[in-house]
């Protein structure tokens, strides 16, 4: 049985030779703990800083205004929690974020709001997932500590105006984080353009390993530790880093930034060819997220009366990997927030499809895809009217 | 390769299944229901815990197959749930285990796998298909009749059984372990167990209490003479051939004998009345897809666990019903179960007594 063809990019990429290839040495010949002062530490330190230029020449940042993490998740956890606890001893307790957030952001929204004594104000979404500058300057108060918005969304791939956002929250004294975790692949991360305080990324989506991420934190901003222990990371995160997997991270996003264009340029067109052959061909389709405001390598749908997890079974049997915004391994379908937040109604929000591109897709592969689409969601519609 | 899909619950069984129907050179997807249970008790439905999600899906991780997690819940609620509670209704003891054979299991997620692009679907059920003339599939009772599950797959059309395949069903149980022992797969069976999944460990009489409060009327117990004993307290609570619990005084043991649900009456009597010699069946399918044209010898199992005894089956109504008259009074005999029909290892056909 021959591999499904793979239309998940959004959900993780393959780690790339060339970035498997650099990290290597740091497994075992040159092992050593950065912290340590002897020969082995030091070629370690040596290899963490390198990194550290790497990543912070990508963002136009100081080398010490980059925190290295074990994921995106945990670099959004970093700057929500340790915005919000100063934020709470400096009577700020609010916190603005959307609903159309990844997890990681508004699950830790919701604990900091349940636990903690932070008051969230969750900012609505237009009708294609953006947040927009009016909704913002409606919610930012002199109580407001931290504004988080994501750069661009992982299910409806809508990007947000965040250089607009973060001058507004600036001009209250507002601190502002995107999570550029689905974004960094295709957009520029230049957090100087961006204006961002803080900024989240995760090497899993551009080809480098998964477990090691990063959190830009402009020089200044007060942040209280969520990992506490030795002093790496500038006090901001404790534990012995990772440093094959800091070494491939910085080298996977140097090549993204070094070949940002060209992978706009492969995956883009065939993104339009996905989304005009679908709203086309298939009936009841509608696009979600924003037309042209969106990460090149996706396209993002909604089917009515389709049950979107069948669908996803029916195409991965048929060869195709892609994800729903109501995918669930246990067989409990529900919309997601995303898709409930665009306002849709329950018959279309449960069939939701996400296909995103990458590098080694071909436009054979997405023919193929495209030719086999159709009758799959007309079986699903067909099973699902008779089941009930 | 012809495709299979194998309904697989992380139990030894339908694990062997795949194996087996793997080795064969099928090209095997591992399917897993997910059912109704009432709100706050979800992870505690026997037949879809998280435990044996787990399960599953290590299983098939271990065989290299994919593995799909499928939501039942809606169509489970409409037709097992709700016939349950209709059975109770009209004041019988349903088996929803029948109806979510025939309408979940060899309907819906038939229809899932045959979506799917399967030409087949395997479960981890001990029973045997055998090929007759005609084309025509033959249910028969697995090599282990001790572990013999044919009585709830007496559901199956000709329809279903051509799409159906039973491998577990050609082997004794302590082979099954073996095989799946050689596979690297878990031995240990599903708790085997007469709770219904969708209880989730409650007490029916709780749950009708909840799902269909108008069904606990008290109402007049009385002997077989009809002389008043005294009151019971909804139908629902009792059980053909129950002797505790009933709550009325009397010299010699009384026995539940039957339910009149249109006068909400329980009927007691001795031990000597608890047999029946005869019994009606209704909503009979014959495995054949049709009657016998007459009468016929058949040893007729009338619960899942009761032992088959000798009797003469009539077929009525063009098949759609069964007249059935045995050899002694049997006891037991409960409305809403099924009377299976037996003539050797194989099943004729069963329906619904009434």
């Amino acid at each position: 049985m021959t591999d499904p063809i793979y239309l998940d990019y959004a959900a993780t990429t393959p780690v790339d030779p060339r970035v498997l290839g650099v990290m290597m040495p740091y497994f075992n010949a040159s092992f050593g703990n950065p912290s340590s002062v002897h020969r082995y530490g030091q070629r370690a330190e040596a290899a963490l800083d390198s990194a550290r230029e790497t990543v912070a020449s990508v963002l136009h940042c100081r080398p010490e205004e980059i925190i290295f993490t074990s994921c995106g998740s945990e670099s959004d956890n970093l700057a929500l929690r340790g915005a919000m606890m100063i934020g709470l001893k400096n009577n700020r307790p609010w916190l603005l974020t959307s609903r159309t957030e990844h997890h990681a952001v508004s699950k830790t929204a919701e604990q900091l709001e349940k636990y903690y004594g932070v008051q969230v104000e969750w900012l609505p979404v237009d009708a294609r997932g953006a947040v927009t500058p009016d909704a913002m300057r409606h919610a930012v108060c002199d109580g407001t500590a931290l504004a988080s918005v994501m750069l661009a969304n992982n299910e409806i791939g809508t990007i947000n105006p965040i250089a607009e956002l973060a001058a507004i929250c600036h001009e209250h004294g507002i601190l502002f984080h995107t999570d550029a975790v689905q974004a960094a692949a295709y957009l520029d991360v230049d957090v100087t353009k961006l204006g961002v305080d803080m900024l989240s990324l995760g090497s899993h989506k551009f080809y480098g390993p998964k477990g090691v991420g990063a959190l830009y934190v402009k020089k200044g901003t007060q942040l209280l530790p969520h990992t506490t222990g030795g002093g790496q990371e500038f006090g901001l995160r404790a534990g012995t880093q990772n440093v094959p997997y800091i070494v491939g991270f910085a080298e996977a996003l140097r090549l993204t930034a070094q070949e940002r264009e060209e992978r706009v340029a492969h995956v883009q067109p065939l993104r339009d060819q996905i989304i005009g052959r679908v709203l086309e061909e298939i009936p009841d389709s509608q696009l979600t997220g924003h037309p042209e405001n969106r990460l090149p390598n996706h396209a993002s749908f909604v089917f009515k009366d389709v049950d979107g997890n069948l669908l996803l079974q029916l195409l991965d049997a048929a060869g195709f990997a892609c994800s729903s915004g109501s995918a669930c391994k246990t067989g409990n379908p529900e919309p997601s927030e995303v898709i409930t937040a665009l306002g849709l109604s329950r018959d279309w929000a449960l069939g939701s499809l996400r296909i995103t591109l990458g590098k080694d897709s071909t436009p054979e592969q997405t023919d193929s895809f495209l030719s086999t689409l159709p009758s799959l969601v007309e079986k699903t519609r067909h099973l699902s009217a008779t089941d009930h | 390769m012809t495709k299979v899909v194998v309904a697989m619950s992380g139990g030894v069984d339908s694990s062997v299944a795949a194996a087996l129907l793997k080795q064969q050179g099928y090209d095997v997807v591992g399917m897993m229901l997910r059912l109704w249970s009432a709100p706050g008790k979800e992870d505690s439905n026997r037949c879809c815990t998280p435990d044996s999600m787990a399960q599953a899906r290590r299983v098939a991780a271990k065989l290299d197959i994919p593995f799909y997690v499928v939501d039942a819940k809606n169509v489970f609620r409409e037709t097992v749930v709700q016939y349950f509670l209709d059975g109770y209704a009209r004041g019988e003891t349903p088996n929803p285990c029948l109806m979510c054979n025939r309408q979940i299991r060899w309907t819906f997620l038939l229809d899932h796998a045959l979506a799917l692009g399967a030409e087949f679907m395997a479960t981890g059920h001990y029973a045997r298909i055998r090929n007759s003339e005609f084309g025509i599939r033959n249910l028969l009772r697995a090599v282990d009749e001790s572990k013999d599950q044919s009585y709830v797959l007496h559901v199956l059309t000709q329809e279903k059984l051509q799409r159906a395949l039973f491998p577990v069903g050609e082997y004794p149980k302590p082979e099954i372990r073996k095989i799946a022992e050689s596979f690297g797969l878990p031995t240990a069976s599903r708790a085997d167990s007469q709770d219904l999944c969708f209880l989730a460990g409650e007490d029916y009489r709780n749950f009708l209490q909840r799902n269909a409060p108008q069904l606990n009327q008290p109402g007049e117990i009385i002997r077989t003479d009809g002389k008043v004993l005294g009151q019971h307290n909804g139908l629902a609570s009792y059980t053909i051939g129950q002797r505790k619990g009933l709550g009325v005084a009397s010299p010699v043991p009384l026995y539940v004998i039957t339910k009149h649900a249109t006068h909400n009456t329980l009927v007691v009597g001795t031990q000597d009345e608890l047999g029946f010699s005869e019994l009606t069946a209704r909503d009979v399918n014959w495995i054949s897809g049709e009657a016998p044209p007459a009468a016929f010898r058949a040893m007729v199992k009338i619960r899942y666990t009761a032992k088959p005894v000798p009797a003469e089956v009539t077929p009525l109504a063009g098949g759609a019903r069964a007249h059935v008259r045995f050899d002694a009074p049997a006891r037991d005999v409960t409305a809403g179960q099924a009377a299976v029909f037996y003539v050797g290892e194989e099943v004729l056909g069963g329906g619904i007594i009434e």
